[in-house]
């Protein structure tokens, strides 16, 4: 396994916007088929972490790799899940039309019929058949993440990025679709990188943990990083993690930080 | 009294639909046909991205700005066209620049549009000619397109609809999921710029037919009309476009059986075709356009 390339390979990296530094010295070597769970408060560099992945940021130090290359941003090789957001109900796109757009959207011209078995094979590979035809707007946010899923599947990446998906679903959407993708990483060996606020809903499913603060990052099975020691010292404030019937609650940290220090990617 | 009534009513009658003569106006406003259809091409298809991008209220504030323009033009003895082009191509990568965001856009075009449409009318009250052809900017005259105006207008037709075609597909990707096509790498910041020229041409020629003040209803009407009997990608611009000729070129036969402006023709059908796809839209909705196959374990929640 480790004799593959590595879908995402991080090699002392370093990102900083001015004279802030979001992370520095960060190595992370991610193989096929893992599931790798970002966490960390506002502002840590989550979200740059993800743009530089995708090439629309450039690491200020290090060197990050997409399987064996530089980041190029259009990368067939990955693909991205963003939040849930509000579509119009009468915004002109159907399910069918938002997975077409993921396989040949990025190409000049009308583009004729298009790759209409492909469109159809993803969403019945998401259990998304059903509504192909419904306009996006109509469906509901779980239904939209799956129609969402496909489409980052359409290019058959070896990196699936999930920025916040489970943001603004309910208790069983975030369920069905943490388990969704689970299911697509196993069954194709995409490399999963799920960046969250959450711990909990993707916990059962998740092989390492980055977590980004302040005070540094550290990375690791759940159970090794997140300890209320571990938290700690990345903080540099007292942070407790408490533990009960299988779910995770960080108390103190994330509030601390989550007001004053914005996501700076923007 | 009733035989005066009668009198006022036929009088009134005769001034919006009067079809004596009927033959002859027609050889006279020939281009002018043209012009509207291909405004109907043009504006179709422009109106499907503008709905997708929300940009209705930038419409409105461009078409001042291209008011302001062609008036400056007329005043200065210049080519109208060139005006309302300058006006709006101006306006367009003002808010393209500027607005990037819905919330700093509206303002933007808030202030943008009552300083264009104030400016217009200095220049028109400076203006010594005749008064049709100042009114004729705000509300669309079906006369003045003669042989020249004509070929600049399909030039310009011309370059737009190739635009079009050439960024259809990634303009669509940026604007319907502006995330993700920036993730793939689609220059969703360029496309926007882009279109914002597409959109201040459009306006341009648009103004030359229907006027400043009613550029909405063959920019917006339609697409809208479209978008609420389909979600297709094929349906709706095709839609789009038969309904924007159709309000196009029958509001121009229409006004020529008349002597008020062409633009009440043109807003009304157009608006009455909206009127008919919400019907249409809502008796879709009521009958399930969101229903299901009824198959796969999965099952969503039922949209009401």
């Amino acid at each position: 396994m480790s004799g593959a390339v590595p879908p995402l390979e991080l090699v002392g990296g370093r990102l900083a916007y001015g004279p802030r530094t979001l992370w520095e010295g960060l190595d992370l070597r991610i193989e096929p088929g893992e599931f790798v769970t970002v966490l960390g408060p506002n502002g840590s560099g989550k979200t740059s972490l993800l743009r530089a992945v995708l090439g629309l940021t450039p690491l200020t130090g290090g060197r990050l790799t997409i399987q064996g290359a530089p980041p190029r941003r259009g990368s067939r090789h990955v693909g991205y899940i963003p939040q849930q957001r509000l579509v119009d109900p009468s915004a002109p796109v159907r399910a069918r039309d938002l997975v077409r757009l993921g396989l040949d959207g990025d190409r000049w011209g009308i583009g004729g019929r298009g790759p209409r078995g492909r469109v159809d094979a993803l969403l019945a590979a998401v259990g998304a058949s059903a509504y192909a035809d419904v306009p996006l707007g109509m469906l509901s946010g779980g239904e939209q993440q799956r129609v969402r899923i496909a489409q980052a599947l359409g290019t058959e990446p070896a990196l699936l990025l999930c920025d916040e998906p489970l943001l603004s679903l309910d208790l069983r959407h975030q369920h069905e679709v943490t388990a969704l993708i689970d299911q697509m990483r196993r069954t194709r060996g995409t490399a999963v990188v799920f960046v969250t606020h959450e711990i909990n809903p993707v916990l059962p499913y998740t092989d390492r943990v980055l977590y980004l603060a302040p005070a540094g990052h550290a990375v690791g099975a759940p159970d090794d990083v997140l300890t209320s020691e571990r938290l700690t010292a990345l903080y540099g404030t007292p942070v407790e993690v408490l533990r009960a019937s299988g779910r995770i609650v960080i108390v103190g940290g994330d509030d601390a930080h989550a007001h004053h220090v914005e996501e700076a990617a923007e | 009294m009733s035989a005066l009534h009668t009198a006022v009513a036929d009088d009134w009658w005769t001034r919006v639909f009067d079809f004596s003569d009927y033959g002859s106006l027609l050889a006279l406003v020939h281009n002018s046909l043209i012009a509207g259809a291909v405004l109907g091409l043009v504006g179709g298809l422009v109106g499907v991205f503008v709905m997708q991008r929300d940009l209705a209220f930038a419409v409105h504030g461009i078409s001042e700005l291209s008011f302001a323009g062609a008036a400056a033009a007329l005043l200065l003895s210049m080519d109208v066209m060139l005006g309302a082009v300058l006006g709006s191509v101006v306006a367009a990568v003002l808010i393209g620049l500027l607005g990037t965001r819905a919330r700093d856009r509206n303002s933007i075009i808030g202030v943008i549009m009552p300083f264009g449409l104030g400016l217009g009318v200095l220049f028109l009250a400076l203006y010594p000619g005749r008064a049709a052809n100042k009114f004729g900017l705000l509300t669309g005259q079906i006369v003045a397109v003669d042989e020249t105006r004509l070929t600049q207008f399909l030039v310009i037709a011309a370059l737009l609809l190739a635009a079009l075609v050439a960024m259809w597909r990634p303009l669509t990707f940026a604007s319907i999921d502006p995330d993700v096509a920036a993730a793939r790498g689609v220059p969703t910041r360029a496309l926007g710029i882009g279109f914002m020229l597409v959109l201040g041409l459009a306006v341009a020629l648009a103004v030359q037919v229907v006027g400043a003040l009613l550029v909405l209803s063959l920019l917006i009407t339609p697409a809208a009309a479209a978008t609420r009997v389909s979600a297709s990608p094929v349906v709706v611009p095709v839609l789009s476009v038969a309904f924007a000729v159709t309000s196009a070129v029958g509001g121009i036969l229409l006004a020529l059986g008349g002597s008020v402006p062409i633009s009440p023709y043109v807003t009304t059908i157009s608006f009455v075709i909206y009127l008919v796809c919400r019907l249409v839209g809502n008796l879709r909705t009521r009958r399930g356009w969101a229903r299901r196959a009824a198959v796969g374990e999965h099952e969503g929640a039922l949209v009401p």
